[in-house]
């Protein structure tokens, strides 16, 4: 791996040695570039398809999973099926995600589709970054499919970023949750330029005292183009807390289609919507402290996506 | 020294402030009062340079500063107290005053020492977001902190006593009587507030866009609080 390369993997994994990880598996241009397993967490290549098996044993401690994709040739269409089987009472970090630098003329795409499979009790937080590098002029396009099937009383963290680069973006997520089991997905999205980025989830919480909790921030710039579909479904006593946050500049545009059922006389399900250009009060407040009008707005938007 | 000088705004064809002629002298205490909607907080704004007068001109120590931005001002030494206090998403207590002192280093304990300044449990508060889950009298301390952070050489406090509770702003009344004590630059606070007006060293009435009366607080406090009374006598004037 190159200079080039590693610091795409750095960027991916949120500046951490990847190997760093009691479990890694690292993809490269579509073929599998280093793995390391332990007795607790194991990691297999699947024969029927491409992808991974990750299998975390019950009552795993404070395990942690590094599973980055790079993608560093121009025209590659990358789609990879990885499958996580965390097992009751499990306690573990996943960080997944792609990098993709695009310096040519062709396309550069990479499909991950994740299923994750919760046993009773299980504990993951999943973090997954994109970002896209390069100068040419090939899109770089990513459709991450996550979907998550939640035995009861487990839990699951969900941060997703999406900061730079990305021409082309669907996100889409499904979850179905059993009793007492909660779900808390946060998605940052900043784009730029002409990109695209729509993001769907689909929540359904079967289980009595399911919960959920969806936050998405994200900024749209110069031409840019978001969207964001939720639609939580509640078939019986359970929550839901649904909120979109849009920051729009020059010529970007956000589109929040919200849906929420109820279907349950005591489903408590909340969605809001917020989108608006920064506000002039918060821009005259940081100017106030001595920040030019660009620096106040840098700091907005920063910690906005923090 | 700030000078104002034949300061005019109107909107909407009412004259909001109709020249205002005025001089702050460093290290006094400032306190200006007056009905609601006299003016007294578009004043405030325009000597920050929220709002641009539509004629007349400011001085800050002789430099004409009439057509200079929020941050240009900012940098001479002016900080400035909302009166309703901005809430950011994601920023936090600590990144503000942190962005408020200008260091890109600023310790935990410093930014501690602030807070405690505005008698907040500092350990408590840096680390949360600047939102709506701070009360309002929380977040008008930590507004007050990062003016305060900043050492201006003026600091204007809007309606500082808007929106908390009485509670509150009985606590808010000492660190203000603490900025009076110690504070090394001049303070400008727009205030109805009895507790306020009585630690001013002046107090400047404004009324319907024009400055009624300024003087030492001495000469106009009881005239302002208890305004049946004659201020010589003590004796109802009716």
């Amino acid at each position: 791996m190159n200079k080039e390369e590693e610091a795409l993997l750095k960027e991916v994994v949120g500046n951490e040695d990847v190997k760093k990880a009691d479990s890694y598996n690292i993809r490269k241009n579509g073929k599998l570039e280093d793995r390391k397993v332990n007795p607790n967490i194991n990691i297999v290549t699947k024969e029927d398809k491409s992808g991974i098996d990750v299998y975390v044993k019950e009552d795993t401690l404070f395990g942690t999973v590094n599973i980055p994709v790079i993608i560093t040739e121009s025209g590659l269409t990358d789609v990879v099926y990885n499958d996580f089987y965390i097992g009751k009472n499990a306690n573990v970090i996943i960080v997944a995600g792609c990098g993709i630098t695009n310096n040519g003329h062709w396309d550069a795409r990479h499909d991950g589709i994740h299923r994750f499979f919760l046993e009773e009790g299980a504990k993951v937080k999943y973090i997954e970054r994109h970002c896209g590098l390069g100068v040419g002029s090939g899109k770089r396009i990513l459709n991450p499919v996550t979907e998550i099937h939640m035995k009861a009383s487990s839990y699951m963290v969900m941060d997703t970023t999406q900061i730079k680069g990305v021409d082309d973006t669907i996100r889409t997520t499904k979850a179905e949750l059993e009793e007492n089991a909660t779900l808390v997905v946060t998605e940052k999205i900043l784009t730029s330029k002409d990109q695209v980025a729509k993001t769907s989830f689909m929540v359904e919480l079967k289980g009595e005292n399911a919960s959920t909790h969806v936050t998405s921030r994200s900024v749209a710039t110069e031409n840019s183009y978001q969207e964001f579909v939720s639609n939580v479904v509640g078939n019986t006593k359970c929550y839901a807390h649904v909120e979109c946050d849009a920051i729009i500049k020059e010529n970007g545009q956000v589109k929040a289609i919200p849906e929420i059922f109820a279907k349950n006389i005591d489903a408590n399900l909340i969605h809001e919507a917020a989108i608006g250009k920064i506000a002039g009060d918060q821009l005259n407040k940081l100017m106030s402290l001595g920040l030019s009008e660009k620096e106040a707005e840098e700091v907005i938007i920063e910690g906005f996506l923090k | 020294m700030l000078e104002l000088k034949e300061i005019c705004f109107a909107r909407n064809n009412k004259k909001i402030l109709n020249h205002i002629n005025l001089t702050l002298e460093n290290d006094k205490f400032y306190v200006i009062t007056g009905p609601n909607g006299s003016g007294k907080s578009t004043l405030a704004k325009i000597i920050m340079g929220l709002e641009k007068p539509d004629s007349g001109k400011i001085y800050l120590n002789g430099e004409d500063i009439t057509e200079k931005g929020i941050d240009e001002r900012a940098k001479l030494g002016i900080g400035f107290a909302f009166q309703q206090p901005v809430q950011f998403k994601g920023i936090t207590v600590y990144d503000l005053l942190k962005l408020a002192t200008s260091k890109k280093e600023l310790k935990k304990q410093e930014a501690c020492d602030i807070l405690s300044k505005v008698g907040l449990c500092a350990m408590e508060y840096v680390d949360r977001e600047v939102n709506k889950s701070l009360s309002g009298g929380e977040l008008k301390r930590i507004e007050i902190a990062t003016v305060m952070a900043r050492k201006p050489y003026l600091a204007i406090f809007d309606e500082p006593e808007a929106g908390i509770d009485l509670w509150s702003f009985q606590n808010l009344t000492e660190v203000f009587k603490d900025i009076s004590m110690h504070s090394n630059g001049t303070t400008l606070v727009i205030s109805h507030q009895e507790r306020i007006l009585n630690i001013a060293d002046e107090i400047i009435l404004i009324n319907q866009g024009e400055i009624e009366d300024h003087g030492e607080k001495a000469r106009l406090f009881d005239q302002i609080v208890n305004p049946k009374k004659c201020c010589k006598g003590g004796n109802p004037c009716e």
